[in-house]
């Protein structure tokens, strides 16, 4: 068929006119790199948008200090390739300075005191607009939220009262102080985002695909055995072939287990999958139902 | 694999969040653990069957309300198709949330309940779809099971609107008889009712035409941003491209050009992307172009033909949705506008009718707009506008207001025409 574009075409090109919108109309954008897929996609998104030309804005890691060595080696290599300006964001800092308070227990988890670094850090650096990852597909709560999506000068979301987005025409208009989310892969779902990877053949880091590791079994999830978590008793470890749908804080991502050893086989694995990502790998998101909503008021990713 | 986008609407109680729950769920795109939830929540309240409606509500206030308070998109697929649902909730006090919905919509799917047949509402939905320009209405008349899968309740809610749709401008019209709680006709045609010989909805979905919804006609490249690579040496280091996504017809290498406003022609030396030239881009495309000529082209340019190029005017006639309670819209009143990669400043000259949704008639004596009403205008702009009529291109037709006391976005713009 003469003048069509296939749905992924048609979706990197909507996502590459959100991150022009946002580099033309914004003063200090920040991009979130976690090494995670849809942040992998995200920025070879912005790498194209601005081709042959460099990233006009800078990088930008919330690292909770709970990271799988391979994604951070991901995460170096891939600014240094695009010689990208990276910013870490640090969560043991805020907990050394007093800002959050470390949770206690087994269960205890960082992914919560994220939000505060991320906040900090976006008032220090004064950036103004902030691209994330997320997906409408992820969640209930993440479904209604605009591409750009307004914050106040405290960083909280208001559900109730986000700006009509009409078109393309994107209003990024705020005060000193308040911010923008951008959401330039709101539309991808997790199998576009695969089908992304496999068409352009790029690199993600390796425990997305099935390898052997030490885990155990905790609320009907597989958790890697690391020295960020304790195994409680009766939690036995045991090796298993296993990968990862979505890479975070390692204390509360879980694996699957899964064969798929190539982008091909997960791709397959995903088109036949009957659980979400979330659901499947997120401790921090089971919590309730309403719980995504309830971290995102409060300024979450 | 193509995309299509569509949008749906029904009064409260039609059923829509039952048919969107049943696409998603036939179609796959419903995960276990997503039913596990609405099983537990229809549970506890009560409900005597699982309630698929509660997969797509979204937000705890509206969960709390029991009700569809916002936009919300949802996505599933089949193997022939991708599909973007922008799922719009049809209060009456909720235009603004269907017009969001409709903007991006190449087709729109209205529900009625069988029982009910057409409502005020099902016309005010039709009338928004017509108005938002989508190109493909889809008429769905849901709860059949209700009326005993009779032909002759279809027929009737067919003609009766047929009847009114003639004063739309719609080209492209469907009826399918259904029954979304029960399945028929939804995925599969249904053997309950043997008299319909039109596709089930999904097989619809799956192959409308909509290539030709594109305007392929009238090239328009509204220039989004300069790119210009700093580097001192290597290959690029005098390249000046111009980045945007072309809103209409096909641009090639070689193609002359006229740059809005300057006026200046030059001719399409490339069209580059980061996966290597082309030759040719078309809308939705996101491309860049090089110029032979070195001219001074920037953000808010529009870049055409020499023979075929937009309207250029800082007086336009519109229709407008007014989306805030806060304000409403009033002669003389001032606001920033949006329009391509256009932002200028523009004050409405005056009002010219508000337009009762419902009965379509004009109010010639209205002073304002206010939430959800919809009326024409003529505004007066800073700065010239490159557009075209909305009917002909929704992307150089289109347009938002913001109000500049708060930044909020007030108002959807349709461009009629050039003011007279
Ligand atoms: N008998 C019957 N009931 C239906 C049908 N579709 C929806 N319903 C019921 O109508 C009520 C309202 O449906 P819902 O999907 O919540 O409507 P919405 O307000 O348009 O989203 C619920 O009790 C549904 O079970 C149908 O095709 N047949």
């Amino acid at each position: 068929m003469p003048y069509e574009l296939s749905h992924l075409r048609a979706l990197e090109a909507e996502s590459i006119h959100i991150i022009r919108e946002v580099a033309a109309e914004f003063e200090r954008p920040v991009l979130l790199f976690s090494g995670g897929k849809d942040s992998v996609v995200m920025l070879r998104l912005a790498e194209k948008a601005f081709w042959p030309a460099r990233l006009p804005f800078a990088v930008m890691h919330v690292d909770t200090g709970h990271n799988f060595p391979e994604v951070m080696a991901f995460r170096d290599a891939r600014v240094a390739e695009l010689g990208a300006r990276l910013v870490v964001a640090s969560v043991q800092k805020s907990i050394d300075e007093g800002r959050v308070v470390e949770e206690s227990g087994p269960r205890a988890s960082r992914n919560r005191l994220q939000t505060v670094t991320l906040l900090d850090a976006i008032t220090e650096h004064g950036f103004d607009a902030v691209f994330g990852g997320a997906r409408r597909d992820e969640e209930k709560a993440r479904a209604k939220e605009r591409v750009f999506s307004f914050r106040d000068e405290f960083g909280q979301w208001d559900p109730k009262n986000q700006r009509p987005e009409l078109w393309s025409l994107y209003n990024g208009r705020h005060r000193k102080g308040e911010h923008i989310r951008v959401f330039p892969i709101s539309n991808w779902t997790e199998l576009d985002i695969w089908q992304y990877i496999a068409d352009e053949g790029m690199a993600i880091p390796d425990l997305y695909y099935a390898h052997h590791r030490e885990v155990f079994r905790r609320d009907g999830m597989l958790l890697a055995v690391t020295e960020f978590v304790t195994v409680m008793d009766g939690e036995e470890p045991f090796d298993a072939l296993v990968r990862f749908r979505t890479v975070g804080d390692a204390s509360c991502t879980g694996a699957v287990e899964s064969s798929a050893a190539t982008v091909d086989d997960v791709i397959t694995e995903i088109a036949a999958t009957r659980i979400t990502e979330r659901g499947a790998t997120r401790a921090d998101d089971r919590i309730s139902e309403a719980g995504m909503e309830d971290r995102k008021r409060e300024g979450y990713f | 694999m193509e995309l299509l986008r569509f949008a749906t609407a029904g009064s409260v109680d039609d059923g829509k969040s039952t048919l969107i729950g049943r696409l998603l769920y036939d179609s796959k795109a419903i995960f276990e653990d997503q039913l596990e939830a609405v099983e537990r929540t229809s549970r506890a309240r009560g409900d005597e069957y699982t309630d698929l409606a509660l997969l797509t509500d979204g937000l705890r206030a509206e969960r709390e309300q029991g009700i569809t308070i916002d936009v919300a998109y949802r996505y599933f697929a089949t193997p022939k198709r991708k599909f973007i649902i922008a799922d719009t909730p049809g209060h009456i006090q909720y235009t603004r949330n269907m017009v969001t919905g409709a903007s991006t919509a190449d087709l729109a799917l209205i529900l009625i309940d069988a029982r009910k047949g057409v409502l005020e509402q099902s016309r005010r939905h039709s009338f928004l779809s017509s108005l938002l320009g989508i190109p493909h209405l889809v008429l769905c008349v849901n709860k059949m099971d209700l009326v005993d899968y009779d032909e002759a309740v279809f027929e009737s809610i067919k003609a009766e609107f047929r009847d009114f749709a003639m004063k739309l401008d719609v080209h492209d019209l469907t009826f399918v008889p259904m029954s979304a709680l029960h399945g028929d006709n939804v995925v599969h045609r249904s053997p309950n009712m043997p008299w319909y010989e039109g596709a089930s909805l999904l097989h619809h979905l799956e192959e409308v035409h909509i290539a030709s919804d594109r305007n392929l006609i009238d090239a328009r490249f509204p220039v989004q941003y300069v790119i210009r690579p700093q580097n001192q040496t290597g290959p690029y280091h005098d390249y000046r491209g111009y980045a945007g996504t072309m809103a209409g017809g096909v641009l090639k290498p070689g193609d002359e050009v006229v740059v809005l406003p300057s006026g200046f022609e030059s001719t399409i030396r490339s069209i580059d992307t980061y996966d290597g030239p082309v030759d040719e881009a078309f809308a939705p495309m996101s491309v860049t172009i090089t110029l032979s000529d070195d001219i001074d082209v920037s953000r808010g340019d529009m870049i055409s033909r020499p023979h075929n190029r937009p309207h250029s005017s800082q007086d336009i006639d519109a229709t407008v949705c007014w989306m805030t309670e806060l304000s409403s819209l009033r002669p003389n009143a001032r606001y920033v506008l949006k329009h391509t990669t256009r932002t200028v400043k523009a004050v409405v000259r005056a009002l010219q009718y508000r337009l009762d949704v419902n009965t379509l008639h004009r109010d010639e004596d209205a002073s304002e707009l206010r939430l959800n009403e919809i009326g024409r205008v003529t505004l007066r702009t800073q700065l010239p506008l490159f557009f075209d009529e909305y009917r002909r291109n929704r992307d150089t037709g289109s347009f938002v207001l913001v109000d500049e006391a708060n930044n909020n976005t007030v108002a959807a713009g349709m461009i009629l025409s050039p003011a007279q």
